[in-house]
């Protein structure tokens, strides 16, 4: 990780756009966050992934300064979040906001573009945001999936160099979720710094130059896409065998099987042991393939290893 | 303090020019303002009551009393600022709280006092429409005789008036959150209204009722009403005072209730 706890001088504050330091905060009983060290660097795109009550909200309302630390620092370009000079740097998409449905879209941008020093043109954010259709319909005539993008254009229209973008693709179809990421990809290219919170692992492992995995309130992981997978040594066999599933089951380094429409799918950190052992115990074995745990599986094992250390660290105590 | 510097074109501090900031306020009222009065569910009810109301009981039920068409063009129109004060501000907060537009609109650069300035100048003009309306009523179908100070004495009434009524709609909006708003509103507006003597004079209601309505500040709009078309030749600054308490008070206890649980 980064971050290290002892405050470091001011301009190291310089090599991240924002950052959260050793920063807890609880909500009546819960502890929401528990001393986490996070930084987004200038001109990557950073995702923040984690199941629900994992943190991602609270990291990001201390990040846009909606709510404050009980212990720690939340920075944003190194100022406070609250400071609107810091904001005016920001564009921001949050996961639910229902905004005023009788304005127009041109309006909206308008309004929107009125808080940045120098925003963009009107069609150039409409361009980018794939809403040129759209800017004479009022918001509230729009589809689920037409205000979002919306939404997205104007998180982007103050021509901030951090954009925060909370569940951005929820309810949009395959082809408008593939254009907001073409969007977001043409965005991390011209120099923008994103964070984005999402369900979906395809989004981040599309994505994303860096994943950062919550869980509990606190960073289990933080690295590229790759470095996530390679966490977990999980690999995949898939092939058409004779072998029933409880017979590959009873094998060393077989962890689980699944018989799927005459496909037998082993999981297994020893791919080549046990592939050695397919081949010599059905010689009619075929359509064998072998594949790296996806993105879903690596973040699986990691967020229930973060579980497992959590009861054992309460067994302790108790 | 060392920052961030890129290509990009934005200045690297996020400073902002005033006449930009001062274009901020101004877009941002000029939203509010178009987004409520385009909105025919605001609208509608807060100018159709008093006016409808004016029009059963001043004009229509009214058989030759040129004095009852003249008070309750003041206590009609009283009622009819108060509306939009109350839900123009109220019944927005409350559901902008709920919808996740005010946390937007804290994350964004919107400069600050924006948001409540829009809203207040909304509900300005939104009072200015229901005034202006009520004039033309009492001027065209209950012909009282109105000179043109009284016209605009009433209009000041209105704009200015609609203010702590406003913060009383936002202490509400502070304390409820969503579709319940309305109504609690409601139960604030329409007793209110009658026990402050604005659908039937106090002098025909039970003593101690009068008594009381002091307590209710549309009673002290009223009494400025009532001198504004001339029906009355007391002085109006304790009433004026009293409005610009109840407007601060309120005021800081809703900012404070929305500092402390936005």
């Amino acid at each position: 990780m980064m971050a290290t706890k002892e405050g470091k001088p001011m301009n190291t504050s310089a090599s991240c756009v924002a950052a959260l330091r050793g920063v807890s905060k609880r909500y009546g009983r819960v502890q929401a966050l528990n001393d986490i060290d996070l930084e987004v660097r200038p001109g990557e795109l950073l995702a923040a992934l984690g199941p629900n009550g994992a943190g991602k909200s609270t990291s990001i309302a201390l990040l846009l300064g909606l709510i404050r630390p009980d212990r720690g620092r939340a920075e944003l370009f190194g100022l406070d979040p609250q400071r609107i000079e810091a904001r005016r740097r920001i564009g921001v998409m949050l996961q639910s906001a229902v905004l005023p449905l009788t304005l127009r879209v041109r309006e909206l941008l308008r309004l929107t573009a009125s808080y940045y020093p120098s925003p963009r043109s009107l069609a150039d954010s409409a361009t980018l945001a794939g809403i040129e259709d759209l800017l004479d319909r009022p918001y509230g005539k729009l589809s689920g999936g037409q205000q979002r993008r919306v939404q997205f254009a104007l998180a982007l229209c103050g021509r901030p160099q951090l954009l925060f973008l909370d569940e951005p693709t929820v309810g949009m179809d395959i082809d408008a979720r593939q254009r907001l990421w073409a969007a977001m990809r043409a965005l991390v290219g011209e120099g923008y710094a994103v964070v984005l919170t999402t369900h979906y692992l395809e989004e981040a492992e599309a994505l994303a130059d860096r994943v950062s995995v919550m869980a509990q309130g606190r960073v289990i992981h933080e690295g590229t896409v790759d470095d996530l997978r390679a966490r977990v040594a999980v690999k995949r066999i898939r092939c058409v065998t004779s072998l029933s599933s409880d017979q590959v089951l009873a094998w060393p380094h077989v962890s689980e099987v699944q018989q799927r429409d005459r496909c037998l799918h082993i999981a297994t950190p020893e791919a080549e042991t046990v592939v050695r052992q397919l081949l010599a115990a059905d010689a009619d074995l075929r359509d064998l393939e072998v594949q790296r745990a996806g993105l879903a599986e690596a973040f699986t094992e990691l967020t229930r290893d973060a579980e497992a250390a959590r009861t054992d660290d309460e067994r302790e105590v108790a | 303090m060392q920052t961030v510097t890129t290509s990009m074109t934005a200045p690297a501090d996020g400073g902002m020019p005033m006449p930009r900031v001062f274009g901020a306020y101004l877009a941002e009222i000029r939203s509010e303002c178009l987004r409520y009065l385009r909105n025919p569910g605001f609208m509608l009810p807060l100018t159709l009551f008093p006016t409808v109301f004016y029009l059963m009981f001043g004009v229509l039920m009214n058989h030759g009393h040129p004095d009852a068409a003249r008070y309750l063009l003041a206590s009609y129109s009283t009622f009819g600022v108060m509306g939009p004060g109350l839900f123009g501000f109220g019944v927005s907060l409350a559901l902008e709280r709920d919808g996740g537009l005010l946390t937007l609109k804290r994350a964004l650069p919107m400069p600050s006092g924006a948001y409540l300035l829009g809203k207040m100048v909304m509900a300005m003009v939104a009072a200015g429409v229901v005034v202006t309306l009520m004039l033309l009523l009492s001027v065209f179908a209950a012909h009282v005789p109105l000179s043109a100070a009284q016209m605009l004495a009433l209009l000041a009434m209105g704009v200015l008036g609609v203010l702590p009524f406003c913060a009383l709609g936002m202490f509400v909006g502070t304390l409820i959150k969503g579709q319940g708003a309305p109504g609690l509103l409601n139960l604030v507006y329409l007793p209110m209204s009658f026990l402050s003597g604005l659908w039937f004079p106090l002098s025909a209601m039970p003593h101690w009722l009068g008594a009381i309505a002091p307590v209710w500040p549309s009673y002290h709009l009223n009494a400025i009403a009532q001198r504004a078309v001339g029906l009355s030749h007391q002085p109006v600054g304790t009433h004026a005072l009293v409005l610009l308490g109840v407007a601060a008070g309120l005021l800081m206890l809703a900012a404070r209730r929305l500092r402390r649980y936005g």
